[in-house]
C-alpha cells in the first residue's frame, strides 16, 4: 500500500485528537497549551498534505498563516498563565473558576 | 520515502502521546520538540522544503523556547502534570472525534493529481504570497499587525506592576 | 377671503397663550398687565376676522365656504386629513365665542387685578379660546376630539385656577372626570362611526347618513354616544353634577367657560352633527327627553339655592336643557316627517343654536354681574346682600336686563328664540312642551328671587353674625370702569341680539318684531313668567307672603332641590364608594395582584428557578466548555453522517 492523501490525513487526524484529550484532561496550563499547540501542527499537516496532493500552493500559504497565529498564541497565551500564576499561585485550571456565575 | 514517512509518523505519535501522558512536565515539553521536529521532517516528505525550514525555525526554535521559559517561571515542575476530573469524557470525545474523522477520511473520494511536485517551493510560495492578482498581501500585513499586538499583548500582561 | 383666515382666528388665541406662557411668565413676569393686553388684542383680531369670515359666509351660496384642506396623518389606507368647516352654524359660532371671550378678556382685566396668578389666568384663557375656536372651525371628528378634550383640560385648569382652595380643586378634578364620562361615549362613537363608513368627515358623514348608507341601528348608538359627550360637556341629566361645583374658579371664567362657550361646545356638537341625529327617531327623541327634563330639574333646584353663581350655574343648566330639546324637537319633526328635510335640517340647527346665540350674551352679561356684585360685597350669598340698587346702578340696570332677557319677555333677546323652541315642542312633543312651560315661570321666580334679594330692601350683610365682620366689610361701590363697560355691552347686546337675523341665516324662520305677538304661546309663556315675577317679589320685596312659612309648608320638597336630589351623594356614596370602591376597586385589585402580577411575577419566578438549574452549567471551566464545543461538533458531524 502506498502512502497517499488518507495517510497524512489520518495521521493528521490522530495528532488532532490527542492533542484534544491533552486540551481537555490536562490540569497543568502550560501543558494544555503545548496540547492546543500539537493540534495545530495536526492541523498543518493535513493543509501542507492537500497542497501536495491537490498540486495547490495556497494550502502551504495557509500553514505559514496557522504558524503566525499559533505564534501570537503562544506568547499571549503563556503571558497570560504568567500573569495568573503571579496572582493566584497555581496553573491549575480546575481552580481557575473567575468565569462561574 | 515510504518509510520515512512510516517512521516519522510513529515517532510523531508516540512523542505525542508522551507530551500528553507524561507527569514530568518537562519531560512533556523535550517531547513536544521532538514531536515538532518529526513533523518538519513530514514537511519534506510532502516536499514542502520552506515550510519544514519555517516549523524548524519556529516551533523548534521560538515557541519550544517559549514554552520551556513558562514551565520555568511557573515552577510547577514538581507537581508534575495531572490529569484532571475530565479525563475519561475527554478521553471519550477524543477517541470518538478520531473515529470520526477516519470515517470521513476514508469515506471519503479524493480527487488526487499525480503530478510530480513543484520543488523548491520557496519562490511559487512568494508568488502567492505576494502577487497582484490573487494574492495574500494584505492577509499578510495584517499578520504582521496580529503579531505586533500580540507582542504588545504579551509584553502588558506579564509587566510587573 | 385668503383661506389662511379662519386658521389665523384660531391661531391668534394660540399665538398669545405661547407668548405669555414662554416669554411674558418667565422674562417680564414684572409686568404682568402685558398678558391682559395681548390676550385681548388677539381675540379681538379674532373677533374682526370672524366678522370678515360672517361677511364672506353671508355672501356665499348656500352659506358655504370651500376651505382647502391638507393630509395630517395617514396609517396604512386610513388618510385623516386636517381642515377648516366655515359654513353658517361655524361662522355664528365664532362671532359668540370671539365676542363674549373679547369681553370676559376686558372685564377679568379689573377683576382679576392684582392676583398672583395673573398672567397664567390670561394664558388659560387664551389657550381656551383658541381651542374652542378649533373646535368651532374642525371639519373632521378626530381634530374635533382634540379639541374637544382641550376645551375639557383648559376647564380644568380655569376652574382650578385657585388650585390652594381644596373646594377649586376638587371641582375641577370633578368637572374633568364627570366630563370624561361622556367623552368616552363620544370618543366609542366616533370610533364605531368609522369602523362602519370609514371616514371621519363630518360633511361626508352627513351625506352617508342623509342617503340611509348607515344602518339604523348603527346611527342610533353613534348618534347616542356623540350624545353622550354633548351631555357631559353641556351638563346635562344625569352628568350635570360638575357645572355648579365649577363656579369655585374665577367668576369671569364662569361667565366665558360655563355660560358662553365651553358648555355650547355639547349644543354645538349635536347641531354639527345634526343630519346624523335628524335620521334617528330614537336618538331625537333622547335627546328632546333628556333635554326638556334636564330644563325643569335644574330649574327646581336653582329656586332654592342661595349662592348667586349656583343659582345662575343651574338656569345655565336649565338653558342648556331647552337648547338641546329645540334641537331634540325639530329632529322629532324630521324624523316623522312632519317636517321636510331640505328644511328641518337647517331649522333644527336655527332654534337651537339662536338660543345658544341669546344665551351666551345674556348669561355672560349675568355673571359678569354676579362677578360685579361679589367684587363689592365680597360674598356670593344672596342672604348677605340686599339694597345694591342704591350703590351699583350701573350693575342692577344690567343684571335686570339680563334677568327680563333669559325670563323671556319681549321684545328682549330670550324671548324670541325660546318662543321658537316652545312653538316647535308645542307641534312635535306635547308633553315636553309643558315641562317647558312650568320651567318658564320657575324660570321667571328664581331670576327674580336673586334680583329682589340682591338689590332690593336693605343691605344685610354688615349685620352677619360673625364679630369683627363690618371692620372688614367690603366698601360697597360701583365696580370699575373696565368691568362695567363690558358688561354694558352685554346688556345692548342681550337686548337686542334677538333681532339680528341668526336664525333666518341659520336656515331657520324669523319672526316679524310685532308678529310675534300674535301668537298665543307667546302671551301664555309671557303669563306665565310674568306671574313667575310677581311671585318673587310677593315673597321677597313686598313681604306679602312670608318665605319661611312657604318653606315650611313645602319642607320636603325644599330639602330635595337644596340637597339637589341627593345625586352628588348617589354618585359619591353609592355609585362610587359603594359600587366603583367596594366592588368593582376590589375585583380589579384582585385581578391586577393575582393575575395581572401573578403572572409577571410566575414568568419572573420561572425564570429564577431556570437559572438556578442552568446555572450549575456555568462552571467556570474551561475544559468543560472545550468538551461542550467538540460534543456539538460531534453532533454536527453525526448528523452529515446520518442525513447526509
Amino acid at each position: 500500500m502506498t502512502v497517499g492523501l488518507e495517510h497524512f490525513l489520518i495521521l493528521s487526524a490522530i495528532l488532532f485528537s490527542i492533542g484534544l484529550y491533552g486540551a481537555l484532561a490536562k490540569r497543568n496550563a502550560v501543558v494544555i497549551l503545548m496540547s492546543i499547540e500539537i493540534m495545530l501542527n495536526a492541523v498543518n499537516i493535513a493543509m501542507v498534505a492537500f497542497s501536495r496532493y491537490g498540486h495547490l500552493i495556497t494550502g502551504q500559504v495557509f500553514a505559514i498563516f496557522i504558524m503566525v497565529v499559533a505564534a501570537a498564541e503562544a506568547a499571549v497565551g503563556l503571558a497570560i498563565i504568567i500573569a495568573i500564576y503571579r496572582s493566584r499561585e497555581t496553573v491549575d485550571v480546575e481552580k481557575f473558576d473567575l468565569m462561574k456565575w | 520515502m515510504e518509510i520515512a514517512f512510516w517512521i516519522l509518523a510513529v515517532i510523531s505519535v508516540a512523542s505525542a502521546l508522551a507530551v500528553v501522558f507524561l507527569r514530568n512536565i518537562f519531560r512533556a515539553a523535550l517531547f513536544l520538540v521532538l514531536c515538532f521536529f518529526t513533523i518538519a521532517g513530514i514537511y519534506v516528505v510532502l516536499h514542502a522544503d520552506f515550510l519544514a525550514a519555517a516549523q524548524v525555525l519556529i516551533y523548534v526554535g521560538a515557541i519550544a523556547v517559549l514554552i520551556i521559559f513558562a514551565i520555568m517561571l511557573t515552577r510547577e515542575t514538581p507537581r508534575g502534570s495531572p490529569s484532571g476530573r475530565f479525563r475519561l469524557i475527554a478521553f471519550l470525545v477524543g477517541a470518538t472525534f478520531l473515529v470520526a474523522m477516519i470515517l470521513v477520511v476514508t469515506g471519503t473520494d479524493w480527487q488526487v493529481i499525480t503530478e510530480a511536485p513543484t520543488e523548491p517551493t520557496t519562490s511559487p510560495l512568494a508568488q502567492a504570497l505576494f502577487s497582484r492578482e490573487e494574492g495574500f498581501v494584505l492577509p499578510f500585513e495584517i499578520a504582521a499587525a496580529l503579531l505586533l499586538a500580540a507582542v504588545i499583548g504579551a509584553i502588558a500582561l506579564v509587566r510587573e506592576k | 377671503m385668503p383661506s389662511g383666515v379662519p386658521l389665523a382666528i384660531f391661531l391668534l388665541p394660540f399665538f398669545s397663550f405661547i407668548v405669555i406662557s414662554f416669554i411674558i411668565r418667565p422674562f417680564l413676569n414684572s409686568k404682568p398687565q402685558l398678558s391682559g393686553y395681548i390676550t385681548t388684542a388677539s381675540i379681538g383680531t379674532s373677533l374682526i376676522l370672524s366678522l370678515w369670515v360672517l361677511a364672506e359666509v353671508s355672501s356665499a351660496p348656500g352659506h358655504v365656504l370651500s376651505m382647502p384642506d391638507y393630509e395630517w396623518l395617514a396609517i396604512g389606507d386610513t388618510v385623516i386629513r386636517f381642515g377648516v368647516t366655515v359654513d353658517a352654524l361655524a361662522a355664528i359660532m365664532l362671532i359668540v365665542v370671539t365676542s363674549v371671550s373679547l369681553l370676559v378678556q376686558v372685564y377679568s382685566q379689573g377683576y382679576m387685578h392684582g392676583d398672583p396668578g395673573y398672567s397664567r389666568y390670561f394664558a388659560f384663557m387664551s389657550l381656551f379660546t383658541a381651542f374652542m375656536l378649533g373646535l368651532v372651525l374642525a371639519d373632521n371628528l378626530v381634530s374635533l376630539y382634540v379639541f374637544w378634550e382641550g376645551v375639557g383640560l383648559c376647564s380644568y385648569l380655569l376652574i382650578g385656577f385657585w388650585f390652594h382652595r381644596p373646594a377649586a380643586a376638587r371641582a375641577a378634578t370633578k368637572a374633568f372626570l364627570v366630563t370624561r364620562i361622556g367623552d368616552f361615549g363620544f370618543l366609542a362613537a366616533i370610533l364605531f362611526l368609522y369602523s362602519k363608513t370609514g371616514t371621519f368627515d363630518i360633511g361626508e358623514l352627513h351625506h352617508l347618513a342623509l342617503a340611509g348608507a348607515i344602518g339604523g341601528t348603527v346611527l342610533t348608538w353613534a348618534a347616542i354616544g356623540i350624545f353622550s359627550g354633548a351631555i357631559g360637556k353641556s351638563a346635562q341629566f344625569p352628568l350635570h353634577t360638575w357645572l355648579p361645583d365649577a363656579m369655585e374658579g374665577p367668576t369671569p371664567v364662569s361667565a366665558l367657560i360655563h355660560a358662553a362657550t365651553m358648555v355650547a361646545a355639547g349644543i354645538y356638537l349635536v347641531a354639527r352633527m345634526f343630519p346624523v341625529f335628524a335620521s334617528s327617531l330614537t336618538a331625537v327623541t333622547t335627546v328632546a327627553a333628556i333635554g326638556g327634563f334636564t330644563a325643569i330639574f335644574a330649574a327646581t333646584m336653582a329656586l332654592v339655592m342661595n349662592d348667586i353663581k349656583r343659582v345662575l350655574a343651574y338656569s345655565t343648566i336649565s338653558q342648556l336643557g331647552y337648547m338641546m330639546l329645540g334641537l331634540g324637537v325639530v329632529g322629532i319633526g324630521v324624523a316623522n316627517d312632519a317636517i321636510p328635510l331640505e328644511v328641518g335640517l337647517g331649522l333644527g340647527v336655527a332654534v337651537g343654536i339662536f338660543h345658544l346665540f341669546n344665551h351666551a350674551f345674556f348669561k355672560s352679561l349675568l355673571f359678569l354681574g354676579a362677578g360685579s356684585v361679589n367684587h363689592a360685597t365680597g360674598t356670593f350669598d344672596i342672604r348677605e346682600m340686599g339694597g345694591l340698587r342704591k350703590v351699583m346702578p350701573w350693575t342692577y340696570i344690567t343684571f335686570l336686563i339680563g334677568s327680563l332677557s333669559i325670563v323671556g319677555i319681549w321684545p328682549l333677546a330670550g324671548f324670541w328664540s325660546k318662543e321658537g323652541i316652545l312653538d316647535h315642542a308645542w307641534d312635535h312633543q306635547t308633553a315636553l312642551f309643558f315641562l317647558a312651560m312650568i320651567t318658564v315661570f320657575m324660570t321667571a321666580f328664581y331670576m327674580f328671587r336673586v334680583v329682589f334679594l340682591t338689590f332690593a330692601g336693605e343691605y344685610r350683610g354688615s349685620n352677619a353674625g360673625h364679630s369683627g365682620a363690618s371692620a372688614h366689610a367690603p366698601s360697597l361701590r360701583e365696580s370699575p370702569l373696565v368691568m362695567v363697560a363690558p358688561m354694558g355691552i352685554l346688556a345692548i347686546l342681550a337686548v337686542i341680539s334677538g333681532w339680528l337675523p341668526v336664525s333666518s341665516f341659520l336656515g331657520g324662520e324669523s319672526e316679524s318684531f310685532f308678529g310675534a305677538l300674535a301668537h298665543p304661546i307667546a302671551w301664555v309663556s309671557m303669563v306665565l313668567a310674568a306671574l313667575g315675577i310677581l311671585l318673587a317679589y310677593a315673597l321677597y320685596s313686598a313681604k306679602w307672603l312670608s318665605s319661611e312659612s312657604l318653606r315650611r309648608r313645602f319642607a320636603p320638597l325644599h330639602t330635595l332641590f337644596s340637597r339637589k336630589y341627593w345625586i352628588d351623594e348617589l354618585y359619591e356614596r353609592v355609585i362610587v364608594v359603594r359600587v366603583l370602591v367596594d366592588g368593582i376597586f376590589v375585583l380589579l385589585n384582585w385581578f391586577d395582584t393575582r393575575i395581572v402580577d401573578g403572572i409577571v411575577n410566575g414568568i419572573a419566578g420561572g425564570t429564577i428557578v431556570a437559572g438556578k438549574g442552568i446555572r450549575r452549567l456555568q462552571t467556570g471551566q474551561l475544559q468543560a466548555y472545550g468538551i461542550a464545543i467538540f460534543v456539538g461538533v460531534l453532533a454536527i458531524v453525526a448528523c452529515f453522517l446520518i442525513f447526509g
